[in-house]
């Protein structure tokens, strides 16, 4: 049987299989990494026109002309679904995860190279699917990202309604296939794979993190395919899953029966535990960088752990929060919202302990670290509206306002960004050889991070003035015409922030090729990737298995030779 | 950079917080019954998640300038963590949100679970693409039959809800594309949607229900004071969702009877 150890003895010699369809986890992380790269640029630059027609309806833009409300909403989709699946699911864990985590556990190669190389392949169709609804007759769709149904079920519901909303659905659903086939490759690889010595409470917390997304892709994206499938039959069989008897433009269409808040309860079922896979890495991410980079051990690396796991268990008992207004039972509100309110919990277990990392440290200002406490710092802004609209009362007035957006886009948006961009700047050197540059590391943090608070913190106060979401103009309604000014000062923020991206594009390419060259372990970090050369040799480890004695965040150990202990030292060089 | 990365921290929260304080925006007057409740229970939340907001922030914005490297530091302390501390707050935030979320829970009770008050004015809200309808059942109290192959928004009135006007009870049923009601007495809304899901939200009431195809919702709500007050479409519903709005004209009760007899008048 071909084992990763049998197929890695030699490394493959043509440019093809090299670095195309390659079996190598270290390349198709770099695949990974860059079609999420692409399509962030994609999600970002819609996000801005987004805001350009809020404020100035009638402007005629180059490139994309006028922008209508039916275009507006078709942007709207695009960025949400682009930014959802194709980077915020794509660049932590298809990305880094396949990257790192065979290495963090002593691995050669994920344990299903082949699949491995099939998922990644088929995400990037989905992707190439999801794109092509741009350019269809009647354009992308614009029923949102959660496409709620019947809007999205029926062809005559608005434009991009028809083919466009069958591509969308399609990628969709390719995109799961290919989620499930690397949820099975992680959670195998993690489970079977690790070196002599690597228990998993020996785990670095970002192994825990992409462990547990895994399992949460392989129990959510099976329902979202399953709910993707029956909204095509829907839509071009006839069926009436969702749709119930419906008078659209004064036609009565020939749907009868379906239920409108069945996909919905499907969608979040998936749709909540998303926005967790969105953001553990993130989270494993930074207590990673805060531990190395505090030089101090993880503040309750067990704690960090059950935390974690039961993010993921409540993280599928809390999808109706989404639906308080749906017309669903209000007394299942009760059960959900205090589901939801018991999810909080562990999420602040986390922050109290990146806190306790920091405290008593000596903290060095390197780039990843900026990020990584600009991840707690968003990440603690963003969850504490959470509270609010956790409440069903509360949720009255704020659901489906611009409050919504604020909140997830701090959690569940910029926060996850914030812990792609420390994985960057983190890992780059393991991975490319080179180091980034710090002087404008540092710039583009701290322009983004200002940037990312001027853009969304003012979102809650639109929210709490009742300023609904999905809006493409402010004209209509009286009381939002006080607003305007505010909505002025976000699109200029946005602006400037956007601009800001490009010096880290200009520094990634840049520093790939024209940086100074990296050592082996340039943060005097612990864990195996640290061990091996850089980058990597093909097999990881140069032929060695590595044994590891340690813990993987053994920083300021007293009496130890250096102020740190790796995970492969000898036992008995002091830490645990 | 550790007193560079405090003070933008600081002054994000600085910033944040004084507009949160100051009021410059926030909720909408009220103008129902429910109002109060809600915002207490909002302000309430506020107050607390305010704290942990500045206590997170300041606390991170301190520590970073605190325990930065420098070559005067003394060596990082080497713990793994503290349980008793874990199992405190631990235990202080599961109290802090449970029970905010328990307070909350008695408004949603009285609002979701209890029918409306013996009484109450009948208005059935329907939306389509991009309108909202209103229908009053008149003197009898009985909603007249509607069919969806009647249904012709173009024509708006009756027909854009598909009134069937061989029914006896469709003589005085009225449906008009603005709202009144009559101030200080509770309103049992029916909320139904002929094409996709429309949301019925009222900000000044603090009421918000989605109109589903295929359902009848049942709620309630009392506007307290008089005045005009906006409907927005709250759900997105296609490519007119940010036109399709309304207006509620809460009057006192002659007034109503007023308007109501003489939208009867109007259709004999």
């Amino acid at each position: 049987m071909a084992t990763p150890a049998t197929i890695h003895a030699h490394a493959p010699q043509g440019f093809i299989r090299k670095y195309i369809f390659s079996l190598d986890h270290k390349v198709i992380g770099i695949q990974y990494y860059f079609l999420a790269l692409t399509a962030v640029f994609v999600g970002m630059f819609l996000s801005l026109l987004m805001r350009i027609h809020m404020i100035w309806p009638t402007a005629v833009l180059p490139l994309v002309g006028e922008i209508k409300p039916e275009t507006y909403l078709s942007l709207m989709t695009m960025h949400g679904t682009i930014m959802v699946f194709f980077v915020l699911t794509t660049a932590p864990q298809g990305g880094f995860g396949n990257y790192i985590l065979p290495i963090q556990i002593g691995a050669p190669d994920m344990a299903f190279p082949v699949l491995n190389m099939l998922s990644f392949w088929t995400t990037f169709i989905a992707y190439l699917v999801m794109l092509a609804a741009f350019f269809v007759v009647g354009g992308a769709p614009l029923h949102g990202w959660t496409g709620y149904p019947p809007l999205s079920a029926l062809q005559s519901a608005g434009p991009g309604e028809g083919l466009g909303a069958d591509l969308w659905i399609t990628s969709i659903a390719i995109f799961c296939l290919a989620s499930l086939m690397g949820a099975l490759n992680f959670i195998t690889t993690t489970l079977d794979l690790r070196a002599k010595g690597m228990t998993m409470m020996r785990m670095p917390l970002t192994v825990w993190s992409w462990f547990i997304t895994a399992i949460l892709g392989l129990l959510a994206f099976g329902v979202l395919l399953s709910a993707g499938i029956l909204l095509l039959l829907d839509r071009n069989l006839g069926t009436s899953f969702y749709v119930p008897l419906v008078v659209v433009n004064g036609q009565v269409l020939g749907h009868k029966g379906g239920s409108p808040i069945l996909w919905q309860h499907l969608f979040w079922f998936f749709g909540h535990p998303e926005v967790y896979i969105a953001i553990l890495p993130g989270m494993g991410v930074a207590s990673q960088i805060l531990s190395t980079f505090s030089r101090k051990p993880i503040f309750g690396y067990k704690a960090m752990v059950y935390a974690m796991l039961s993010i993921g268990f409540f993280g599928f008992m809390v999808w109706g929060h989404h639906m308080f207004m749906s017309g669903m039972s209000p007394y299942s509100a009760f059960a959900f919202s205090i589901l939801t309110m018991c999810i909080g919990v562990p999420s602040a277990i986390k922050t109290f302990n990146w806190l306790g990392t920091m405290l008593h440290g000596r903290l060095r200002f390197q780039t990843p670290m900026l990020y990584a406490i600009g991840f707690v710092s968003l990440f603690v802004s963003g969850g504490l509206s959470g509270p609010f609209l956790a409440q069903p009362v509360l949720d009255i007035p704020l659901h489906d306002t611009a409050y919504v957006p604020a909140h997830f886009h701090l959690i569940m948006g910029v926060a996850a960004i914030f812990g792609i961009f420390a994985a960057t700047y983190y890992w780059f050197p393991k991975m490319f050889g080179r180091m980034m540059n710090e002087t404008w590391g540092c710039v583009h943090f701290f322009i983004t991070l200002a940037g990312t608070y001027a853009i969304f913190m003012p979102m809650h106060w639109l929210g709490m003035a009742a300023q609904p979401r999905r809006y493409s103009q402010f004209t209509e309604l009286a009381y939002l015409q006080r607003l305007l000014p505010l909505n002025r000062f976000i699109t200029y923020a946005a602006i400037i922030t956007v601009a800001a991206q490009f010096i880290f594009v200009i520094n990634l390419f840049w520093s790939m090729f024209k940086g100074p060259k990296a050592s082996d372990n340039p943060w005097e970090a612990t864990t195996l990737e640290w061990t091996t050369n850089t980058p990597p040799p093909h097999d990881n480890f140069g032929g060695v298995t590595p044994v590891v004695n340690h813990g993987p965040y053994e920083y300021g150990v007293p009496g130890a030779p250096k102020d740190y202990v790796m995970q492969t030292d000898p036992a008995g060089s002091g830490g645990h | 950079m550790g007193l560079a990365l405090m003070a933008l921290i600081w002054l994000i929260t600085l910033i944040s917080t004084y507009f949160f304080v100051a009021k410059t925006w926030w909720l909408p007057v009220g103008a129902a019954a429910a109002a109060p409740w809600i915002d207490g229970q909002f302000a309430l939340t506020y107050a607390l998640m305010g704290i942990v907001f500045l206590a997170a922030q300041l606390g991170l914005g301190y520590i970073v300038w605190r325990y930065r490297d420098r070559p005067s530091a003394p060596p990082a302390a080497y713990s793994h963590g503290n349980t008793t501390l874990e199992l405190v707050w631990t235990v202080l935030t599961a109290v802090l949100f449970i029970g905010l979320n328990l307070m909350g829970s008695r408004v949603w009770a009285s609002q979701r679970f209890e029918p409306a008050e013996a009484g109450a004015v009948q208005v059935e809200v329907t939306g389509m693409q991009f309108a909202w309808y209103f229908r009053y059942p008149g003197a009898d109290g009985t909603y007249a039959k509607t069919s969806p192959k009647l249904m012709d928004p173009s024509a708006g009135g009756d027909a854009a809800v598909g009134l069937d006007t061989n029914d006896p009870s469709a003589k005085d049923d009225v449906v008009t594309s603005t709202m009144y009601l009559p101030v200080n007495r509770d309103v049992d809304v029916s909320l139904r949607a002929v094409d996709v899901i429309h949301s019925f939200f009222v900000p000044a009431f603090r009421f918000k229900q989605d109109a589903v195809p295929g359902l009848n919702i049942h709620m309630h709500f009392k506007p307290t004071a008089i005045g005009e007050y906006e409907i927005a479409c709250a759900e997105l519903c296609g490519l007119g969702h940010y036109k399709m709005h309304g207006m509620v004209h809460v009057v006192s009760q002659e007034e109503f009877d007023k308007w109501l007899a003489a939208r009867e008048a109007e259709k004999q």
